[in-house]
């Protein structure tokens, strides 16, 4: 319907279909301010030498605020994950720390973002670098329309020039470390839409890594795809942190504790509390924390 | 009657002129197709190719001159027209996405895509025919362009908002400005979809007689001169029809269903396209 | 680095490293300038045709020009009035006849036709807003006037050329040459335009709706009529204005079996002609300053005309959509 509605006769087709808009995710329908912000998430973890450091953020889809006061470290070359339920913002934290909201008119943050010391929220950020240090991988896995090779190369010749034969390395490189390099290395050329969902996505993966980024954000990174998949996906992530710092998005808390070593929840905009994954799934110190855990909401 | 019996009777009434209604607007298609494939495939030979068309009293012709002179009539066209059509469309959808300058763009875009193509013809008249003292092949062109334009904008624009934002994201996040997001990754995604959307302008040219009347005019002789007027099917088509010789009734006949053929075709073409995949 | 409100360009990489920055405001402004292009060009039209028609308004003022129907190339007295009567009668017969079958298709496709049906037919009446004008015109003249003429013409003139008042409409020489055979042709014209529309937005009512309505025993009929129509008003009414619009400007169909008689007749199929095809048939030979001042009026005229219809049109369709957005938000 939507295609041939383009080509229709009504060349006024206001009915056509929208692109999506992934950003809505993380919307809550209002939300009362039931607990007085705190400048700090409770929790017993100090980070030296954070990789991320957040101040004071907050964040706004036009009127409505999103985030308050944000409050939190991310250690360097660890896993820190985020939870919460929906609308909590978890997400739209993790946008903040590459600015990819930026695309949108409307979504706007203030506060401090701290890379390595440097505020990230200033005016005359040079954006495009921050984002090939900072790399991400999205829910949805979004080949683009070219080569698996292509696909890769993409990023890397943003930034570097290399020799054929370095290109050729580098591909090699990235699709190793995304634990794909096996089942591709005989078909690089072919459309990264040839792959299944759980291939396309470590075909993403290694996208993210082959620009040498320092910080990985996983927003969800194995929602869409089947358990096994997804185990594979876990798998690169506990192998990942060695070289980089990862934060993950996820609703699925007993992936937060397989896989991550800090874990931060969320709650309605708010940072709530902050630990070593290990205490606060087995010792947490709010009340909110707790009754998420057990499930009594979310 | 009863109420119930009534509904009935009205619902099938009703249907049922709407399914006649469906058979008349299909009677007339295939009345009009039948019409022109008879005519004009009785009237098919291969001097259609190589003579040119007939002067008054003439025996026998073709319609070498015509053919040629509309392929380089709207080939020229779609080359002026579609690439402003292309960057138009592309501001709509991506630079300008937000701007309030896509607002008026978008929808005086969609009204000149149906405005009255003889209009175009006579603004042409002004702007390029008085001023180079004749007519040409060139102001021809230029009038066809105009009519290219809004469709290319049209079915550039709604092509790449097809493209979800995900990809826009993911191109972003690896620190690809702007302009790299569109070209390299969106247009190649909507790359099918553009291509058709020009497939479309080329088959809605293609048998546009109103710009041509007065810009490239005709001519009745073989020329690839575009600074003369230059003949095309259309305004032949136009001439010979009202002209008073049966051969030249036939070859009106014959140029129809080239054009109606080649217009079809490219409709086809489109379609296949555009078709859902897997 | 002090904490402060931080108000963010909307465009990535719009304050930074150069080369890319470059890019960025290079495809920026080309686009930008291909853009106001189109607003240059329609601007550019509309400043022409003032240009060009100023000797013909000058010389017989605007309102005598729209009301006077003489047309003299000889003694320079032109009057545009028959031309314009020519395109309205013409285009109202073609929304007459084009409205009510661009219905029934619609609703055929949308409710009644079986899925394997839909697409068929669907591009089988699409097509025809494929074929070019001429050859509408082709297939008027050659074969669809003197079939009219032969039989249709004299059957309308014998019945309802008889009736009291509005007899006098169907009058006219059995040629079929006539301001209601063109109304005709246009109506085949633009019926895939109004049908198509009314399809796109027929589709538009929430399945919801639809089912609730058969649900409590509604007839297919009932549901359109008292369910889908209502809604969808405003698009159809946009749906209509597009058909017009496109029935105003049609040229070559029209040229070809009007007429082309600059005579004012009430009877529909005595000859007459339209703006578009007194253009076409005039333009080339019109001599001398006036007579081409005149012509270019009616062009003007014209342009405005389908200007203020097809945005009337525009303005309708989004507002169906904006309502549509406002169900589904």
């Amino acid at each position: 319907m939507t295609l041939t509605n383009t080509m229709s006769l009504n060349p006024f087709s206001e009915t056509r279909a929208r692109p999506d808009i992934t950003l809505n995710m993380d919307r809550t329908i209002g939300g009362t301010d039931t607990t007085a912000s705190t400048p700090r998430p409770i929790g017993g973890a100090e980070i030296k030498n954070p990789k991320i450091e957040v101040k004071g953020l907050n964040f706004y889809y036009g009127k409505f605020q999103a985030l308050h006061d944000i409050q939190i470290q991310i250690p360097e070359r660890q896993v820190t994950a985020f939870i919460g339920p929906s609308g909590c913002g978890k997400s739209t934290l993790l946008r903040a720390f590459n600015r990819i909201y930026d695309l949108y008119p409307g979504q706007r943050a203030s506060g401090e973002i701290l890379l390595d010391g440097r505020n990230i929220l200033e005016r005359d950020e040079d954006i495009n670098k921050l984002r090939a240090k900072v790399g991400m991988v999205f829910q949805k896995p979004t080949p683009f329309p070219m080569s698996i090779y292509d696909n890769i190369a993409f990023g890397v010749r943003l930034y570097e020039r290399l020799s054929r034969r370095d290109m050729d390395e580098r591909i090699e490189w990235a699709l190793k470390k995304a634990a794909l390099w096996d089942e591709v290395k005989d078909i690089l050329k072919q459309s990264g839409k040839a792959l299944s969902g759980g291939q396309q996505q470590r075909l993403c993966i290694a996208r993210t890594i082959a620009v040498k980024p320092e910080v990985v954000l996983l927003d969800e990174p194995a929602s869409a795809l089947d358990p096994i998949s997804t185990l594979k996906i876990e798998e690169l992530i506990s192998e990942l942190k060695d070289s980089y710092t990862i934060a993950i998005v996820t609703h699925n808390m007993q992936q937060a504790a397989r896989v991550s070593d800090y874990t931060a929840f969320m709650y309605l905009g708010k940072m709530i509390e902050f630990n070593d994954t290990q205490t606060l799934f087995v010792n947490p110190e709010s009340k909110q924390t707790e009754d998420y855990i057990t499930g009594r909401f979310g | 009657m009863d109420i119930y019996t009534r509904r009935k009777a009205i619902n099938f009434f009703n249907l049922s002129v709407a399914a006649g209604t469906t058979l008349f607007g299909l009677f007339f298609l295939a009345w009009l197709l039948w019409v022109l494939f008879q005519q004009g495939f009785s009237h098919f030979d291969w001097n259609l190719l190589t003579l040119d068309t007939p002067g008054p009293g003439d025996e026998i012709g073709g319609l070498r001159n015509a053919i040629v002179g509309s392929l380089m009539l709207t080939g020229v066209g779609v080359l002026i027209g579609a690439p402003i059509g292309l960057l138009a469309g592309t501001y709509l959808a991506e630079f300008g996405r937000y701007a309030w300058l896509s607002h008026p763009v978008r929808f005086i875009n969609d009204v000149l895509l149906s405005a009255p193509s003889i209009v175009i013809g006579v603004f042409v008249y002004e702007i390029m025919v008085i001023p180079m003292g004749g007519f040409s092949g060139w102001s021809g062109a230029v009038a066809l362009s105009i009519i290219v334009i809004p469709v290319v904008v049209r079915t550039t624009e709604d092509m790449m908002r097809l493209i979800p934002d995900s990809m826009r994201e993911a191109a972003a996040a690896l620190g690809a400005p702007q302009w790299k997001v569109v070209t390299s990754v969106i247009l190649k995604a909507a790359r099918s979809g553009v291509m058709t959307g020009i497939l479309l302008a080329i088959a809605r040219i293609a048998g546009e007689t109103a710009p041509l009347l007065f810009t490239a005019l005709n001519n009745q002789f073989f020329t690839l001169n575009m600074d003369e007027p230059m003949g095309n099917l259309p305004v032949m088509i136009f001439n010979f029809a009202m002209g008073p010789y049966d051969n030249w009734h036939d070859l009106a006949w014959a140029g129809s269903l080239l054009i109606t053929l080649t217009v079809l075709t490219l409709n086809i073409l489109t379609r296949f396209l555009l078709r859902p995949k897997k | 680095m002090n904490s402060s409100d931080h108000i963010l360009n909307a465009l990535p990489g719009a304050a930074d490293h150069a080369p890319q920055a470059l890019g960025d405001r290079f495809f920026h402004a080309i686009s930008w300038f291909a853009a106001v292009a189109v607003l240059f060009v329609l601007g550019a039209i509309i400043v022409m045709l003032y240009l060009g028609a100023q000797p013909a308004f000058e010389k017989f003022g605007f309102f005598q020009f729209l009301t006077t129907s003489e047309w003299n190339p000889v003694t320079e007295m032109f009057g545009g009035l028959s031309p314009l009567v020519g395109t309205l009668v013409s285009s109202a017969i073609a929304i007459l006849i084009g409205l009510p079958v661009s219905f029934g298709i619609a609703l055929f496709i949308t409710e009644m036709a079986p899925p394997w049906l839909k697409r068929p037919v669907g591009t089988a009446i699409e097509l025809l807003a494929a074929i070019p004008s001429i050859i509408y015109g082709m297939w008027g003249l050659f074969v669809f006037a003197p079939f009219f003429a032969d039989h249709i013409q004299p059957l309308l003139t014998d019945t309802l050329g008889n009736l009291p008042l509005i007899g006098n409409l169907f009058q006219g020489p059995p040629l079929g040459i006539s301001v209601f055979t063109a109304g005709i042709i246009l109506a085949i014209m633009i019926i895939p335009f109004i049908s198509s529309v009314m399809r796109d937005v027929f589709e538009t009512v929430p399945t919801e709706l639809r089912e609730s309505a058969f649900g409590i025993g509604s007839t297919t009929w009932e549901v359109v009529w008292h369910v889908v129509l209502p809604l969808t008003k405003v698009g159809v009414m946009g749906g209509i204005m597009l058909g017009l619009g496109r029935a105003l400007g049609e040229t070559m169909a029209v040229t070809f079996v009007i007429g082309n008689a600059h005579e004012l007749h009430a009877a529909l199929f005595e000859p007459g002609n339209s703006i578009a095809s007194t253009i076409a048939n005039e333009f080339t030979e019109a001599d001398g300053e006036v007579y081409t001042a005149s012509l270019i009026a009616l062009g003007l005229i014209l342009f405005i005309i389908t200007f203020i219809i097809l945005a009337l049109a525009k303005v309708m369709l989004l507002r169906m959509a904006a309502r549509q957005e406002g169900h589904q938000a």
